[in-house]
């Protein structure tokens, strides 16, 4: 399937392995990649915080640059990219007025955005889209014998309503099911759900490092061999940060965090390099040495 | 009729034992509520266990619990809707534990006044009337009161502040009740003393930049108030109106990303830390970026940032989306749109559609 694709920021800055690791996932699950190249930033809330109609006018200019092309959806890698959109996307589809007004803001650009756009996280798409059964068919090296922790980030499992969670839909289970799906064993513990702390590190570091610490230490007590996440800010928390927050909460910590991509990746039977798994802070060993021994055992037999 | 198996959480501080599950079954309709469920196991089988109630109808806010890990009030939560929320494989069972963030007294009774209620004080939650008060109606707009009445709706249940996510790290944030409140009296127009209120809220530590934006409090509030976005305007009205600087950085970080995303259409990582301390040379920017060198040299040797990147500005954003903040950051007044006020289209069969050919054109 095409889709036109948002990459976001910090998946092409400060965390370039899961741009890197996204491209090489794609053709093997037959997705074709039209990258939004002129999109800005989705405004990550901040924007939203201090100009309503300015985050609006830069998420429907994106909004209408993917409805530009011949996309069947839009699709982003990164969980604020959407909640952030589909928070300023409410507003625009609420109302013809407001939407008429933010259009004419792009007017010089000849862009127009059409209420109705579909844009998911390339979590839902994968579920969604191309399901479960035809992902599980695609597996070349099930993640047997790896314990996955899911880490949702907070910006795609909530607030429920907008993001369009419910039964039908259970979005906020779909890491689970896709852990599973890959062969690997899910584990629960108490952060699944809670906040990364990112966006509070440049105003309350304390608070925001114990967050990301306590949710590893969490994970490690449950006995996980590493993380995954649909976002690249609770990455930058998780991992690039993971060395101080283990001072913050004065343990030990040491847990690799996955991108979502790369764990698919792996599970498709790509190297972890190919990955860029080596870019991470935290060295993912634990992983690698999982799909050194799978890659051997597969060998033999 | 279907059955249920209560688990609920028991636990008496002073008894010097440890907290248990105490596990019961009942035969109720899947329309009965959580609290009709705890009434009865409490009417039929053991008297001794504590919940705080009162009017059953999700008006007095007394019953504020949490059900399979969710808080809420137990009294407008049915029964099959909190069996749901526990797993995905229709297990009809229900664990009911006393909000978090709040010391237990007694089994499913929180202290409210410990922590709910001090924060709440904390925020002046009165009208400090304009001067002169009129001798008649004090005229108010339509779109100012209905606004505010989204926060009015709050019944101090603690849902929200049960499972705040800042709070749970930081015990000393104000938290969404009390900010939410706060915004009560700086969205109304009756209100003189809007500057004093933000400015004692930004410059409190734990004030309003210290919100993680995590929306659990949206999900958990059983009005509809919304507390995160509260949280939100105040900090539109106080950096935008008022450019109020915080103890948190939170405006200096705000205009900082702003600033860097005009410049750059995408955010630009590595010049984003140092100017939301006030730029490279700040007094308070070199201790921070002294502490982060070490996570930065990490990052720098794995190649996972690479000096090209963080130095120079490789994102080049096109001239209109510069054009874009120029012009909107130049309006005299803020546009927003407020759906609690103007509501979803979609939810009003009177309301006009878009017409097609429009949207045929643009699609």
């Amino acid at each position: 399937m095409k889709v036109a694709y948002w990459p976001g920021c910090v998946s092409r800055g400060f965390t370039p392995e899961l741009h890197g690791s996204m491209a090489k996932v794609a053709p093997l699950l037959d997705i074709e990649l039209i990258e939004l190249d002129r999109a800005a930033c989705c405004g990550a809330g901040v924007i939203a915080e201090h100009n309503q109609e300015l985050a609006d006018t830069l998420n429907a200019r994106t909004f209408a640059l993917a409805q530009q092309t011949d996309g069947e959806l839009m699709m982003n890698i990164c969980s604020t990219c959407q909640g952030a959109q589909s928070e300023c996307q409410e507003r625009l589809d609420a109302n013809t007025a407001y939407r008429d007004h933010i259009n004419s803001n792009l007017e010089d650009e000849n862009l127009r955005y059409a209420k109705g756009l579909t844009n998911k996280n390339f979590l839902w798409l994968l579920v969604e889209e191309i399901g479960l059964d035809a992902l599980r068919e695609r597996v070349k090296r099930p993640l047997t014998d790896l314990r996955v922790g899911p880490f949702y980030g907070c910006y795609i499992v909530r607030p429920v309503n907008r993001l369009g969670i419910d039964e039908e839909h259970p979005r906020d289970r779909y890491l689970h099911t896709l852990i599973e799906a890959l062969g690997g064993t899910v584990v629960d513990y108490a952060g699944v759900y809670k906040c990364c702390g990112f966006p509070i590190v440049t105003m309350n570091k304390e608070a925001s490092l114990t967050q990301a610490g306590r949710h590893i230490g969490d994970a490690l007590d449950a006995q996980a061999d590493c993380l995954v996440v649909p976002c690249p800010l609770c990455h930058l928390n998780l991992d690039l940060q993971q060395p101080a927050a283990s001072k913050v909460v004065g343990r030990e910590l040491g847990l690799p965090v996955l991108h979502l991509p790369q764990l698919v990746g792996l599970a498709l039977g790509l190297e972890p390099k190919e990955l860029g798994m080596n870019r991470h802070i935290v060295r993912p060993t634990s992983v690698i040495d999982w799909s050194t021994a799978v890659v051997g055992h597969h060998a033999l037999t | 009729m279907p059955q249920y198996t209560l688990k609920i959480r028991r636990y008496d501080p002073q008894s010097g034992n440890a907290a248990y599950w105490d596990e019961h079954t009942i035969d109720m309709r899947e329309h009965n509520s959580v609290l009709d469920g705890i009434l009865k196991v409490k009417g039929d089988t053991d008297g001794s266990i504590g919940i705080r109630c009162s009017c059953q109808q999700g008006i007095c806010g007394s019953c504020g619990v949490r059900m399979n890990g969710k808080p809420g009030l137990a009294c407008n939560t049915h029964l099959d809707e909190a069996a749901r929320r526990g797993s995905s494989n229709g297990d009809a069972t229900i664990e009911v534990e006393p909000m978090g963030n709040m010391p237990v007294i007694r089994d499913l009774i929180v202290d409210m006044d410990a922590v709910h209620w001090k924060k709440i004080q904390r925020v002046t939650p009165w009208l400090i009337n304009k001067e002169p008060i009129p001798e008649r109606e004090y005229i108010v707009p339509h779109e100012n009161m209905i606004d505010v009445t989204q926060t009015m709706a709050c019944i101090q249940c603690g849902a929200c502040v049960s499972d705040c996510l800042s709070m749970e790290v930081d015990p000393g944030f104000i938290g969404p009740a009390a900010l939410a409140k706060a915004y009560r009296f700086v969205g109304d127009p009756r209100d003189a003393e809007h500057e004093q209120r933000l400015r004692d809220l930004a410059e409190d530590e734990h004030g309003i930049y210290d919100c993680t934006h995590c929306f659990n409090c949206i999900d958990a509030c059983p009005k509809g108030v919304d507390p995160m976005s509260q949280i939100m305007r105040l900090r539109r009205i106080s950096g935008s109106d008022y450019e109020i600087e915080d103890r948190n950085n939170g405006y200096r970080h705000e205009q900082a990303f702003v600033k860097n995303i005009r410049k750059n259409g995408l955010l630009h990582e590595a010049d984003l830390l140092p100017d939301s301390y006030g730029g490279k040379f700040h007094p308070r920017a070199v201790p921070e970026l002294l502490s982060s060198l070490p996570t930065i040299a990490t990052a720098l040797a794995r190649r996972k940032v690479t000096p090209a990147k963080a130095l120079l500005h490789r994102h080049k954003s096109p001239k209109e989306v510069k054009a874009l903040f120029d012009k909107i950051e130049g309006r005299e007044e803020r546009n927003e749109l407020n759906i609690y006020v103007t509501g979803h289209e979609d939810d009003d069969p009177a309301a006009e559609k878009p017409s097609a050919p429009e949207t045929e054109d643009t699609a």
